[in-house]
């Protein structure tokens, strides 16, 4: 689904991801660990699009397309999703609203028809239930006034509704006690098919403990330096980071 | 008025009393103002005497005032002498169909989602007569007449209801108000009169468009509503349509006055040309609106979508007379490329346990300049009036201007006033995460800038609502980025 090959970014005159290469397949769950500062939230808003980071070399392709000469929307209807770590506020602007623009722009771009209101609703009911939120938050304006943990639920509620094929979950776990990440992480098992995939980006291992992924990363001064399956995340909780620096050190 | 001011009048009225004749053939006046024009203008209405006089007498008032130069706005010096301020409304060319209108103006009125029918009534277009809007107006108007509302032209006001045009007309907003009220009551040209009788409730929406001789009303329109005892009435004007006029300058006034228990909403779209991207043309707008809430209990509420014109000069006012009183003021102006907007509003406390409340939001773009100026002012027999003011202001780029001039007078002292005031950017965060769910720039700016006014937009009947939401999009397209 998402082939990354020999990524390297900057922002700025700071040059931040240094070759990055991963592999991602449908069906699958990505965790990219790493210490403070080693380029994961950066991996994550080159994919999404955002303009600040310039792409210095290397290759994406997503589903058959060269994801970095899309517009940040249309990566977006082509169905990456990303959750943000800090979900930005829109006064005025209800959640409801909100999905229902995004919704239909998806739609059209895919040659479908608008939903009709009842039909919206039918669905946003269904997804409404499967994350565990309440109807009372998505009539508020946009992440105006929620808590930490309603801004996460938020933004996997949107997850649900946009159904994308690839999703990037941005630090979600940040900010969040045990009930609120137990409810996030429940929603995002109950979204994971074989059809869809997610890179979780994390500094904690705790998040892994209810999202089990397939495989783990760790990221450090840009680039993938370790890879394995979901044991290296317990491995990397008991060791440290440092075990990851001293061992690149060594190398 | 001194004493002198009224005997220098009396002295110079008499003089023009006689020996003005006026040629009825032509169907435009020259060029030029003096009395001899104000005197062509109302005999070519045919109108009775004492509304001359009082025309006469405005205009006498007029030349000795002078135009004001406090709102924050730039523009090179009218020349009053070179305006015409009479013509007989032309009857435009008809035309056969759509494709023969100017296929930017079709774009535009399919963005703003404006039915075929009504965009060929806007264009001139001849429409089928099943729903030829004046068969849909006579009907209209027979309702209304059940009720016993009057729903008519200023000029037919001013021959079939002379009793109620003689005890109102500028009973709210005086001749001499301020210069270009008066120069609009020495010369209007035509306007809207409206009357609702004690303890009706008009069962519609009153909209210019569904009056027969609505169009035309020319460049200094005058519009009059009267709510009687227990009466209410929601009043639309304007339309999201894009207007064009040949006529540079407008200066127009409305009054509304309600009596005992009485409400009046009154709802403006306003979307006059504003110009060329880099400024050239564009409608002049200096409005004179104010309410005067007579009676107790009365309630007046402005509710104002501005987003056209060159330049805008309008503080529609609430003056609370009676006691426990309620003035309303709502308004989004919005200003792109070359535009400057100066408006507001005015909430005079008079009566005891008055209230008011102003919710202003101003979205700045391009080079514009946009400022709100409002004045809250509690008099000495106020006691517990109360206002809350709120007044935003929206920047979308770094060559825009917003700025925020409150006035607050306060002579009693158990008034409570409130004053809040935000300035906010669209941000680069915000347009991103609306960018990451699929949503483009332009239609995040949109959702964005009208979750912002939503809060006025909430006012609006439900229809006006959508099409300014549409109007608010279109005016601010291509202003990001």
């Amino acid at each position: 689904m998402l082939t990354i090959k020999n990524l390297q970014a900057k922002v700025g005159e700071k040059q931040i991801l240094n070759g990055i290469d991963l592999n991602v397949k449908a069906g699958e769950v990505h965790a990219i660990m790493g210490p403070n500062g080693s380029g994961k939230s950066t991996l994550a808003s080159v994919l999404s699009g955002r303009e600040e980071y310039e792409v210095t070399g290397g290759e994406v392709e997503f589903l058959g397309k060269n994801l970095l000469e899309l517009e940040p929307e249309d990566r977006a209807r082509e169905g990456i999703f990303m959750a943000f770590q800090y979900p930005i506020e829109i006064p005025g602007v209800s959640t409801i609203n909100f999905m229902k623009t995004a919704l239909n722009e998806i739609r059209e771009y895919r040659g479908l028809q608008a939903l009709d209101a009842v039909s919206f609703l039918q669905l946003m009911k269904e997804k409404m239930k499967l994350v565990e939120i309440d109807q009372s938050l998505l009539s508020r304006s946009l992440n105006e006034g929620f808590s930490g943990g309603e801004k996460k639920r938020n933004e996997i509620f949107q997850m649900a509704m946009l159904e994308p094929k690839l999703s990037i979950l941005d630090e979600t776990d940040s900010g969040l006690d045990i009930d609120a990440l137990r409810i996030v992480a429940n929603g995002v098992n109950k979204l994971r098919n074989k059809n869809n995939a997610t890179i979780i980006v994390t500094h904690y291992q705790r998040l892994l403990d209810y999202i089990v992924p397939d495989y783990v990363h760790v990221l450090y001064k840009g680039k993938i330096v370790k890879s394995g399956g979901k044991e290296l995340a317990l491995e990397l909780e008991a060791k440290g980071y440092d075990w990851i620096k001293n061992e690149v050190a060594v190398a | 008025m001194s004493k002198g001011n009224q005997v220098l009048e009396e002295i110079t009225s008499k003089e023009y009393e006689h020996g003005w004749t006026v040629d009825l053939e032509t169907d435009e006046a020259p060029k030029g103002l003096d009395e001899n024009t104000v005197r062509f203008i109302s005999a070519k209405k045919g109108e009775p005497e004492w509304l001359l006089e009082w025309r006469l007498k405005a205009f006498r008032l007029w030349q000795k005032m002078e135009e004001p130069k406090w709102p924050n706005v730039h523009y090179p010096p009218i020349n009053y002498q070179d305006i015409i301020y009479y013509s007989a409304p032309k009857k435009k060319a008809t035309l056969d169909s759509l494709d023969q209108v100017d296929p930017e103006l079709v774009k535009t009125f399919e963005k703003l989602g404006i039915s075929i029918t009504e965009q060929k009534r806007l264009t001139g277009v001849a429409v089928d007569a099943v729903i030829d809007s004046v068969s849909v107006a006579t009907t209209f108007k027979e309702k209304l007449g059940e009720l016993g509302i009057i729903f008519c032209s200023f000029s037919e006001a001013v021959k079939e209801h002379p009793e109620l045009i003689k005890k109102y007309l500028g009973s709210v907003v005086p001749m001499n108000d301020n210069y270009f009220a008066a120069l609009n009551a020495a010369v209007f040209s035509d306007g809207s009169f409206c009357y609702i009788p004690k303890g009706v409730r008009c069962p519609m929406e009153l909209s210019t468009y569904f009056r027969i001789n609505a169009a035309n009303t020319g460049q200094f329109e005058r519009t009059l509503i009267v709510a009687d005892e227990g009466a209410y009435v929601s009043y639309l004007e304007g339309c999201t349509a894009p207007m064009r006029d040949e006529n540079q300058l407008h200066a127009a006034v409305v009054e509304l006055y309600t009596m005992k228990d009485a409400e009046i909403k009154y709802s403006t779209v306003q979307n006059w040309y504003p110009g060329d991207k880099n400024g050239k043309g564009g409608i002049y707008n200096f409005v004179t609106k104010r309410g005067l809430c007579f009676g107790n209990h009365s309630k007046i509420s402005w509710t104002q979508v501005e987003t056209g014109s060159a330049i805008t000069w309008k503080y529609p006012s609430c003056v609370l007379k009676g006691d426990y009183s309620v003035g309303e003021f709502y308004s989004v102006a919005v200003t792109n490329n070359h535009q400057q907007a100066d408006t507001g509003t005015k909430m005079i406390h008079i009566g005891k346990n008055t209230r008011s409340r102003i919710v202003s939001k101003g979205i700045s773009a391009g080079k514009s300049q946009n400022s709100y100026r409002g004045q809250v002012h509690v008099m000495k027999r106020a006691s517990n009036a109360r206002n809350h003011s709120q007044c935003d202001s929206l920047l979308m780029g770094d060559q825009c201007g917003a700025h925020t001039f409150p006035y607050i007078d306060v002579e009693n002292n158990s008034a409570r006033i409130e004053h809040e005031a935000t300035t906010s950017k669209i941000g680069e965060d915000q347009i991103f995460y609306c960018l990451q769910r699929g949503i483009d720039e332009e239609a995040a700016v949109a959702l964005i800038v009208n979750g912002y006014a939503k809060e006025v937009f909430n006012q609006l009947p439900m229809e006006f609502a959508v099409e300014a939401q549409k109007l608010l999009a279109l005016t601010l397209e291509g202003s990001v980025g």
